[in-house]
């Protein structure tokens, strides 16, 4: 039921067991995501998905199990390392800088991997401006790159969140409901953004909108009371008939 | 060139004030910049000048060119023990936590010092020799306060360029949101320990000042009365801005004396009350008056030189590529 490929897996997570207090949220969990893979994650509410993208980014320590990216462990790996390993990972509530430019923001996310004396005499500014410039074109923020971020409209702070992520230069890209609070106008726009970075980047979508990970991802991963339920190709999972059962008496 | 207008007592008083406006500054990038709530600044400035005044006293070192940067690096190696206690851990530490790690150490420290007679017990160390420039000896008082001035503006400029390079914009992501900079890949805990240890330096210097200019060290220059002084100082002026704290050093020092003349036993509390006051309906401090948001967080140099093209000056919010 698993697919686990041996070659090829960006993300390797396995037997991942959360527990907080009485309660398993996760249960032995399996993930694998492969090099220029879109992936869904998806399950009923309280099914344990943001549970585990948030074992995967570090925001909490699985109880037990591994995760693997780039055949690095980073089950225990502090917040940072996981970055510096290539992982980089957009919020569910957008958590741009509000009280710095949009500019400013992406500038960020560029200069993290400089050293402290060349931030000092801020060298990177000049260094990174043309790369700054070309994500912002991107995700059509070039014109607002003065503004504060915190008065982008909702879909543009979520483009430039999506912009800060990718502006690591991550291997595996982290998503948490990147279309919540979208009109179905961005959010067709959002998906149209993400395609091209297929070529340097896997993709982990949490997400409720089905149509919207039916139309962007590769494979699928369902959960339901903290276990797999079913994963593979997004066709096959789509037809299958436990999944549909899930669906219909969780939903 | 205000000695040349006021007397013996103003050149003193004036000079105190741009002592202990430099370790409210040095209070300023802790809080201000790092989000550092530190209540153990006068640790900093308390130990470094229990050591200039050790060194001077035992070893009849004088010259301010050891006594100061001996003091600024006492100030800085202390902080740096500091900061690998409460600061360095493995995840961001909570800012009660910081609080009460260096207000624990200001008081165990004050504690220490009026229990050991080595270092004079309650009395501290009285009657310091003057600091001298080879042959030359520094007294109170005109001279004395060029020195301090001129330390004062070279560590105010220092730290501004450092406030607006991109490590400052660090700091400002650091500061609204810690989660998010530790996901983009920075070390967060490295970068608020440096600042840390920044200020320790610039503490031990002030600390080495006032101990020389006032002549005595004692345990009151360590402990936690004069650390949280120093906080009201900063919170007063307007945090945040590096020049507050120094104003508002230098308006409640001369507001006590005013007060302390015509209602000796009560000026306390109209002390209090005035710094309740700005505190509660001005968060930003005095210099919130002067001084907007966007203002204070300030830029980090331009934009960007590259022109927008016209035709995507417009826009359209909503449609792909």
């Amino acid at each position: 039921m698993t697919l686990l490929e041996p070659r090829g897996n960006l993300l390797e997570a396995r037997g991942v067991t959360k527990v907080f207090g009485s309660l398993t949220a996760l249960s032995n969990a399996d993930l694998a995501v492969r090099q220029g893979e879109f992936h869904g994650l998806i399950g009923p509410n309280g099914s344990g998905k943001s549970t585990l993208l948030k074992c995967i980014a570090g925001a909490e320590i699985a109880t037990q199990g591994s995760i693997m990216l780039g055949g690095q462990d980073i089950t225990h790996a502090a917040v940072p390392e996981r970055a510096r390993a290539g992982l980089s990972l957009k919020f569910q509530i957008t958590a741009v800088l509000p009280e710095l430019s949009v500019y400013d923001n992406v500038l960020l996310a560029l200069q993290a991997h400089e050293s402290m004396p060349r931030l000092m005499l801020s060298r990177s500014r000049q260094v990174l401006d043309e790369r700054v410039m070309h994500l912002l074109s991107r995700f059509q923020l070039d014109a607002r790159r003065d503004e504060l971020a915190g008065v982008l409209s909702h879909g543009q702070q979520q483009w430039l969140e999506i912009a800060m992520a990718l502006a690591c230069a991550p291997k595996l890209l982290l998503l948490d409901e990147p279309t919540a609070g979208m009109s179905p106008q961005e959010r067709r726009a959002t998906g149209e953004l993400l395609m091209p970075i297929k070529q340097n980047c896997s993709l982990l979508i949490v997400e409720h909108d089905l149509d919207f990970i039916k139309d962007i991802c590769d494979s699928l991963t369902v959960l339901d009371q903290g276990q797999v339920l079913a994963s593979g190709p997004t066709q096959q999972v789509q037809n299958s008939e436990r999944v549909r059962d899930a669906y219909l008496s969780h939903a | 060139m205000l000695p040349l207008f006021l007397d013996d007592f103003w050149v003193l008083f004036t000079t105190r004030v741009l002592i202990l406006g430099l370790m409210a500054l040095s209070f300023d990038l802790v809080w201000g910049y790092a989000g550092i709530l530190s209540f153990g600044q006068a640790l900093f400035f308390g130990v470094a000048g229990y050591c200039t005044a050790l060194l001077a006293t035992k070893l009849e070192i004088t010259s301010v060119f050891v006594l100061l940067p001996a003091a600024a690096l006492v100030g800085l190696v202390v902080s740096f023990v500091v900061a690998a206690i409460v600061l360095l851990g493995k995840r961001p530490p909570s800012v009660v936590f910081v609080a009460l790690g260096t207000l624990t150490g200001s008081y165990v420290v004050e504690r220490l010092a009026r229990g050991w007679s080595y270092v004079g017990g309650q009395n501290g160390i009285s009657s310091l020799p003057r600091l001298t420039a080879a042959s030359y000896e520094i007294s109170e008082g005109p001279v004395f306060y060029y020195m301090a001035l001129v330390l004062l503006v070279l560590v105010y400029v220092g730290l501004r360029v450092l406030v607006r390079s991109q490590l400052g914009l660090v700091l400002a992501g650091i500061r609204q949101r810690e989660n998010r900079i530790a996901f983009l890949g920075y070390t967060t805990q490295n970068y608020r320990g440096f600042v840390f240890c920044l200020a320790g330096f610039v503490s031990g210097l002030a600390g080495a000042l006032y101990a020389f200019h006032e002549g005595f060290v004692g345990p009151g220059q360590l402990g936690p009365v004069l650390s949280t002084q120093v906080v009201l100082y900063a919170l007063f002026g307007g945090v945040g801005t590096l020049i507050g704290p120094v104003i508002g050093t230098g308006l409640i020092d001369l507001l006590g004396f005013y007060f302390s003349h015509i209602w000796n036993t009560g000026w306390p509390i109209i002390l209090g009350l005035l710094l309740l006051v700005i505190v509660m309906f001005r968060p930003t401090g005095l210099i919130g008056f002067f001084v907007s948001d966007r203002e204070r967080i300030g830029s980090f140099g331009r934009a960007s030189r590259a022109r927008i093209p016209p035709a995507r000056r417009e826009a359209p919010e909503r449609t792909a590529p």
